[in-house]
């Protein structure tokens, strides 16, 4: 291992767009009172689905400083993006000059892009599926950017005039962690000072929904959608849908100081692995999540009891959350059972790429607030799934070092460390 | 379908460019494309794969083997973990989505089939390419439009620093289906002329849009002490990338491009007179095209550089096209050979570069990349040719 020194990344700003609160202040005031966002589906007729249920952002483009333009111009999962970016710029206090802005850069992820754009315009066009044999007369202006996802990124770039490496990774369900993970090696490795990082999907969509009923991966239990999202516990089935975006201002740990910023926590570990396995299918082991984690600690020199909270992948489907589980206690070994564990999707759902961006968010302000947000809805103990998953209520205590994890469609697996910032020395 | 076949497209001017035939394409505003000839994956994946995936896809089976194979590397028997795939994406699996958004909207029973979960979403090709060939380590997907096949050599070197010993690089694109042809056409940047030959003509004085092309390519790029330990023929290194992003949606301005170009020179620890080929973007958008030469000239300088370009062969293939050009700059160090410029009869008014006519025997020691993403993204990438015994 190639161990040159490398660069410290700190986080200078969050902003988030979350089911239940559009807000990074409702967003923890949701977590924070262990309420859950997930509703009977409203964005679009789900009457003919196997599950109706998911968690929706009442998102009012407006409110949130966009223009008609932004609007016409912008997929929802875009507009999330801005709404989050201003958010996170604005609390950063950073107001770049020429020389920063060649230094600054912006990683997105997304795992969908403009998939709902994309889906609403092929009806227009197609005649509702009609013809094979497209109309493209018929198509919207701004359709090559509902196509290409790299736009979420430009589009953020333009907003803020910037100048340094852009980038948008989509690496399906773990594009949020590895989207701040790429800006934290910029950091790391001098590419860029400050870097606008996170993540935004917006799948609510027939398509998605039809998508993830065909292999039921989502919960068909319709009837009580406050309670349908139920990670780690024994009677779970599926895990809900959700949309949404979350954005940090990752920055290089002297440019923060230097301007004497507001320090949220420290980018202390990131890595991913791939399974090789199966594209939808996790080996109960976790080896590779649990490889991913031991290299995040390498990096941050940290032994597994030094870890204060796990913010879980925790997806409420029967395989991750015993995957998972299994990967932590192969990583930490018996500190695994005391360390508190919890999966924010029980309340915001599961909103693919972006869901990892927001996760990241949760564990910054569980340093910042010493509150570990809990796992709604859980209830009955699962004999694989036997560690402790802060059930219902949130717990105050200190965090100094939170890990987070992320698992995804295509065998991704990735894992990132945030620590509490105590000055220049660790 | 090979590198070499790739080779004697550029060196020889040929142009693949034609009626599109996948689909009936007459009454779109773009009917020209670039195909893959006679591309047919039945037989070198499992057939059930083949099912499972689109034609996007495919084509990265059948880049990847390739690639692995020429490396000589059996990726049976390296540490699984030192292994890593790195590719853009643009679109995704066009096809197939358009096929299950046909049977959702058009059916009664609004199902799709099971595997669109997996096969549409633009990490469905690095997922299979991951589980193909074992390649446990960290692997990413990168989207920044026609950019990203060169994004994704820098990320691949990133990659190795922090440990892989070998990385899959490069990238594909299969944007030829009925939806996403018209999803292109919004962009306002495609050629609508009828003629395969005159269609796509960068620079020139008639330039009037690209068009587009599918395929890629996928690179092996290997950390330097691995390679040499293991008696690796080594093609050329990479000297250096840079990325930069304009701050604006049009692409006039030049001065981010020039950036980014420059970043990846001083990265490489070159002066722009060494540099023996320049393959640019080639939009073929007139403003564009301008644009770009500006870059250009604003790093080269009076004293210029040889500069040739040959989309016009292929047609654009998005991050596909800049990962292809990769290929074509190892192909020219390799061979000695600066590949003749194509489509250009004239040059537009305002462009002043130094385009080299023929395919010649040359000095080729080091060749600079340059590429543009739709939205702001500037990203190049400079190869250098590797001398054995040299020093890193």
């Amino acid at each position: 291992m190639n161990d040159r020194p490398l660069r410290r990344t700190v986080v200078t700003g969050i902003g988030v767009v979350a089911p239940g609160g559009v807000t990074r202040k409702a967003f923890w005031t949701l977590l924070s009172d262990g309420r859950t966002a997930t509703r009977r589906i409203s964005l679009f007729d789900a009457s003919t689905f196997r599950s109706r249920v998911a968690a929706e952002c009442d998102f009012d483009p407006a409110e949130a400083g966009l223009s008609a333009k932004d609007c016409r111009r912008s997929d929802r999962y875009v507009q999330f993006g801005l709404a989050a970016a201003a958010e996170a710029m604005a609390e950063s206090g950073l107001e770049p000059t020429e020389e920063l802005l060649n230094r600054m850069g912006v990683v997105m992820g997304s795992a969908v892009g403009g998939t709902t754009a994309l889906e609403q315009e092929y009806v227009v066009v197609s005649d509702a599926g009609r013809d094979w044999l497209v109309d493209g007369d018929y198509a919207g202006p701004f359709l090559y950017q509902a196509l290409v996802p790299s736009s979420l990124a430009a589009d953020i770039a333009v907003r803020y005039g910037v100048h340094g490496p852009v980038q948008v990774i989509s690496t399906g369900c773990t594009s949020g962690i590895d989207s701040i993970g790429y800006a934290h090696q910029l950091i790391q490795d001098g590419e860029a000072d400050v870097v606008i990082a996170g993540a935004s999907d917006s799948p609510l969509s027939p398509v998605t929904a039809a998508s993830f009923d065909a292999i039921k991966a989502t919960t068909p239990d319709n009837h009580d959608p406050e309670h349908a999202s139920r990670p780690f516990d024994r009677d779970r089935n599926g895990f809900v849908l959700g949309e949404g975006a979350a954005v940090l201002i990752l920055e290089e740990l002297g440019h923060a100081l230097a301007r004497d910023a507001p320090i949220y926590c420290e980018v202390t570990g990131y890595a991913s692995r791939s399974n090789g396995f199966h594209m939808t299918g996790l080996r109960p082991d976790g080896a590779e999540m649990s490889l991913a984690i031991a290299e995040c600690m390498r990096q941050a020199k940290l032994n597994p009891t030094d870890i204060s909270y796990i913010c879980a992948h925790g997806s409420g489907t029967r395989q991750n959350d015993r995957h998972e589980t299994a990967a932590f206690k192969r990583s930490l070994g018996n500190a695994a059972y005391g360390i508190p564990v919890s999966s924010i999707k029980s309340m915001v759902g599961h909103s693919l790429g972006a869901i990892g961006a927001i996760e990241m968010a949760a564990c910054a302000l569980a340093i910042d607030t010493s509150v570990v947000p809990p796992t709604a809805n859980w209830s009955h103990r699962d004999p694989e799934c036997d560690l402790d998953y802060v059930p219902r209520i949130a717990r105050e205590q200190a965090v100094d070092v939170a890990l987070s994890v992320g698992s995804g469609f295509g065998g991704f697996q990735s894992a990132m460390v945030f620590r509490k910032f105590k000055g220049v020395r660790q | 379908m090979s590198v070499a076949d790739h080779w004697a497209t550029v060196t020889q001017g040929k142009s693949m460019l034609k009626e599109i035939s996948l689909f009936d394409a007459s009454n779109c505003a773009t009917r020209i494309a670039g195909e893959v000839p006679d591309f047919d994956i039945t037989g070198r994946v499992d057939g059930r794969l083949v099912v499972q995936t689109d034609r996007w896809t495919w084509m990265a089976f059948v880049a990847a083997e390739q690639a692995l194979r020429d490396c000589g590397i059996d990726a049976s028997v390296i540490d699984p973990y030192q292994l890593s795939v790195v590719l853009a994406s643009s679109s995704g699996g066009n096809q197939f989505g358009q096929k299950e958004l046909q049977r959702l909207w058009s059916q009664p029973a609004r199902t799709v089939g099971a595997y669109q979960s997996i096969a549409w979403f633009y990490a469905a090709t690095v997922g299979q390419l991951s589980i193909r060939h074992q390649a446990k380590g960290h692997s990413s997907v990168l989207v920044s439009e026609s950019a990203g096949g060169l994004d994704s050599i820098g990320h691949a070197v990133r990659t190795i620093q922090r440990g892989a010993s070998i990385v899959l690089a490069g990238g594909l694109e299969a944007p030829l289906s009925p939806y996403a042809l018209a999803c292109q056409m919004r962009s306002g940047r495609m050629s609508t002329g009828d003629d395969p030959g005159s269609a796509y003509r960068p620079f020139d004085a008639n330039a009037s849009g690209y068009v587009p092309g599918e395929g890629g390519a996928v690179i092996v790029v290997e950390d330097l002490e691995h390679a040499r330990e293991r008696g690796a023929r080594i093609y050329a290194t990479i000297g250096g990338w840079g990325s930069t992003h304009d701050g604006s949606h049009d692409g006039t301005d030049s001065r981010q491009y020039a950036r980014a170009l420059r970043l990846a020179l001083e990265r490489a620890h070159l002066e722009p007179g060494d540099v023996d080929l320049f393959i640019p973007d080639a939009l073929g958008v007139p403003e564009m095209d301008r644009s770009e030469a500006d870059a250009i000239n604003d790093v080269f300088g009076a004293h210029g550089v040889a500069l040739s370009s040959h989309k016009s062969l292929t047609g654009r293939m998005y991050q596909g096209g800049s990962a292809l050009d990769v290929v074509t700059a190892v192909q020219a160090i390799q061979e000695q050979v600066l590949p003749g410029t194509s489509g250009l009869d004239r040059a537009a008014d305002g462009i002043a570069l130094k385009f080299v006519p023929t395919t010649t025997k040359s000095t080729v020691d080091n060749v600079q990349i340059g590429a543009r993403g739709f939205g702001g993204y500037n990203s190049s990438v400079v190869v250098r040719r590797y001398e054995q015994g040299a020093g890193r």
